[in-house]
């Protein structure tokens, strides 16, 4: 509180001695920073005005930052036919999974890796971080997963490789550095085993970590489309939201390329708007939810930043 | 008497660290079934692979495909367009990044400031996929905006998609627009960390704004600029696959400045099944990873030990 109270003095007090350069810089600031705001805002104006304007007034004048006459046409037929509900519960299933199994991992690994009294920590470490350094290839890779595993046109080949990366291990590190070694003592004094320790003493203690650490595992899952285009084929009726959205985009380019010579059946190819209502309906959520999470991204961030 | 750490031997180490050593079992496993697994299948670089023999049935040949991919130019070009790529986004992103940090620190209205991070930081929150479909609805021939405005001008139609040429810009313009709120945060937080004695010293000294951003600001911020462009230096090899895999997609026409080494791996592999060709070119590009990563490091631990990777 006291501390507020000095920055406000500080700022009254700058007031009063704005000079003619800082009212430069500062109405600079105020033009570029609102200029550059509305580049990143309109993109998104765009798509939702498009989703809510008819198919006619897009093939007549184009996309439009303002939909010129409101229809719910596409949305209805985006539920008519349903197919993206399936998405939606599977894309959920999948975060809900994959963050807790994810973040459990992760917050064990991280604590027991800043513990100075476990010999193996260098070892470990440098195990999990020597992946980031070299790896085999996206091919290798590849054949293990479909060859070794078997893992082709299975949930799972989505659902594991996302749990964790060394990045987010070293982040959990950096945050449970911050965490007194005297509390780890306190409850080996008071006879706890090292699990116990973890849960009831560095768990509670880790909250803003498990939020950030949480809500990047929960990103990348809600975002997920690249593993579902390596290892999900038309076998697979149900795909995650975001990949979902990708075969509806680019099914109008794949059938336009095979135009010459065959028949195609225009009602195959999704209309603009109709696109435009899967787009929103995919990343809706996401843009309603992250102005309460930002605050947890900018700590992650910044506690990432030093060593990452 | 109680045995020194160092004097315990292996099994005694490990009986007494069991619990944590089972605390980081799940994610020593991970990392071996996902990222050291896959090492061995490096082999297939150095084969003629096929389908009934496996990795390592198949006839060995040496270093032929890496000759072929070299030879034919392929190798050459991808690198050159994943390395001027990253150099521009590094290099712009970077000074973008403290430009705007240092222009929000000079803000006083609390408000703006909240409402003006939330919004450069929204296009960092989208999937890749979207990002494609924004940027499509911006420019493609038919229905794009720009094409929308530039026809209510009375001016010719704009055809992106066929012009290999202009995708330089428009990638970095791209990059910049989804990275820029994100990387301004690290800068920002660092200035919100210069001492404020400092700054208000040089205030009641009569320094104007120029001078403070010039002879406190930018200095302070020198150590972490240089951090930030080392360590995107080290990962220069490395393409942004989903940036470009979504918005140049399987577009051949654009492929000559398009085209980087993530993009043709996935290709190789996905569509040609050329498991052999695409794995050439990934070892090649981990090696050189690995090679710059190394340096970089070297050079860092050099400059500034504190803040070297290993």
């Amino acid at each position: 509180m006291a501390k507020n109270k000095d920055m406000d003095l500080m700022e009254s007090g700058a007031k009063v001695k704005l000079g003619t350069s800082d009212k430069i810089i500062r109405g600079f600031g105020y033009v570029f920073v609102t200029l550059y705001c509305v580049c990143c805002v309109i993109p998104f104006l765009i798509i939702v005005s498009s989703s809510f304007t008819s198919e006619s007034v897009i093939r007549a004048e184009g996309v439009q930052i303002i939909p010129k006459d409101i229809t719910l046409e596409a949305y209805n037929m985006v539920c008519k036919s349903g197919g993206i509900w399936w998405s939606y519960l599977l894309t959920i299933c999948l975060t809900l999974f994959g963050t807790l199994i994810g973040l459990s991992i992760i917050a064990m690994t991280g604590y027991a890796l800043q513990r100075k009294d476990f010999p193996f920590r260098n070892a470990i470490s440098f195990y999990i971080y020597f992946t980031s350094l070299f790896s085999a290839g996206l091919a290798p890779y590849y054949l293990l997963m479909v060859q070794t595993y078997h893992l082709k046109d299975n949930y799972l080949a989505v659902l594991l490789p996302l749990l964790m990366s060394s990045w987010l291990i070293i982040l959990m590190k950096n945050f449970v550095k911050a965490i007194p070694h005297e509390i780890t003592e306190s409850g080996k004094i008071d006879g706890a085993g090292d699990f116990k320790i973890f849960t009831a003493l560095i768990l509670p203690m880790l909250k803003p970590a498990l939020a950030t650490i949480g809500l990047f595992l929960a990103l990348g899952y809600w975002n997920e489309w690249y593993q579902s285009s390596l290892f999900l084929s038309s076998k697979v009726a149900v795909k995650p939201l975001q990949y979902t959205l990708y075969e509806i985009v680019n099914k109008t380019d794949a059938l336009k390329n095979s135009v010459a010579g065959q028949f195609i059946n225009l009602a195959d190819i999704p209309q603009e708007s109709v696109k435009m209502a899967n787009a929103v309906l995919a990343t809706g959520p996401i843009v309603l939810l992250y102005p309460f999470v930002q605050k947890y991204f900018i700590s992650g961030i910044t506690v990432g930043a030093v060593k990452g | 008497m109680k045995k020194r750490k160092s004097d315990l031997t292996f099994f005694q180490k490990v009986k007494r660290s069991r619990t944590l050593l089972l605390m980081c079992l799940p994610a020593v496993v991970f990392f071996f079934a996902f990222n050291y697994m896959p090492l061995p299948g490096i082999w297939v670089a150095f084969v003629k692979y096929n389908y009934r023999d496996g990795i390592f049935g198949s006839k060995f040949i040496g270093l032929q495909n890496f000759e072929f991919l070299a030879q034919s130019g392929k190798l050459l070009s991808l690198t050159k367009n994943t390395i001027l790529y990253n150099l521009a986004f590094i290099l712009l992103g970077n000074f973008l990044a403290v430009f705007v940090a240092i222009l929000l620190n000079e803000m006083r209205s609390k408000w703006f400031k909240k409402v003006s991070q939330t919004l450069m930081f929204l296009p960092y929150f989208i999937s890749q996929v979207l990002v494609g479909i924004l940027v499509f609805n911006l420019l493609n021939y038919d229905t794009g905006f720009v094409n929308g405005i530039l026809t209510s001008l009375g001016l010719e139609r704009w055809q992106p998609y066929s012009d290999p040429n202009v995708w330089p810009v428009l990638l970095v313009i791209i990059y910049l627009w989804q990275q820029t709120g994100y990387n301004s945060v690290v800068y920002f937080a660092a200035i919100m960390g210069i001492d404020g004695e400092m700054m208000e010293a040089a205030k009641v000294d009569g320094a104007n704004g120029f001078q403070r951003i010039r002879y406190i600001i930018l200095p302070s911020l020198k150590p972490t600029i240089v951090i930030l462009l080392l360590f995107a230096l080290g990962g220069i090899v490395k393409g942004n696959f989903g940036l470009f895999y979504n918005i140049v997609g399987t577009n051949p026409i654009l492929y000559n400045t398009t085209d980087i080494i993530e993009t043709y791996v996935y290709r190789a592999t996905m569509t040609d099944f050329n498991f052999s060709t695409a794995s050439a070119v990934g070892l090649y590009q981990s090696i050189i990873g690995f090679v710059i990563v190394m340096t970089v490091n070297w050079v860092v631990k050099k400059i500034e030990p504190d803040y070297s990777l290993f």
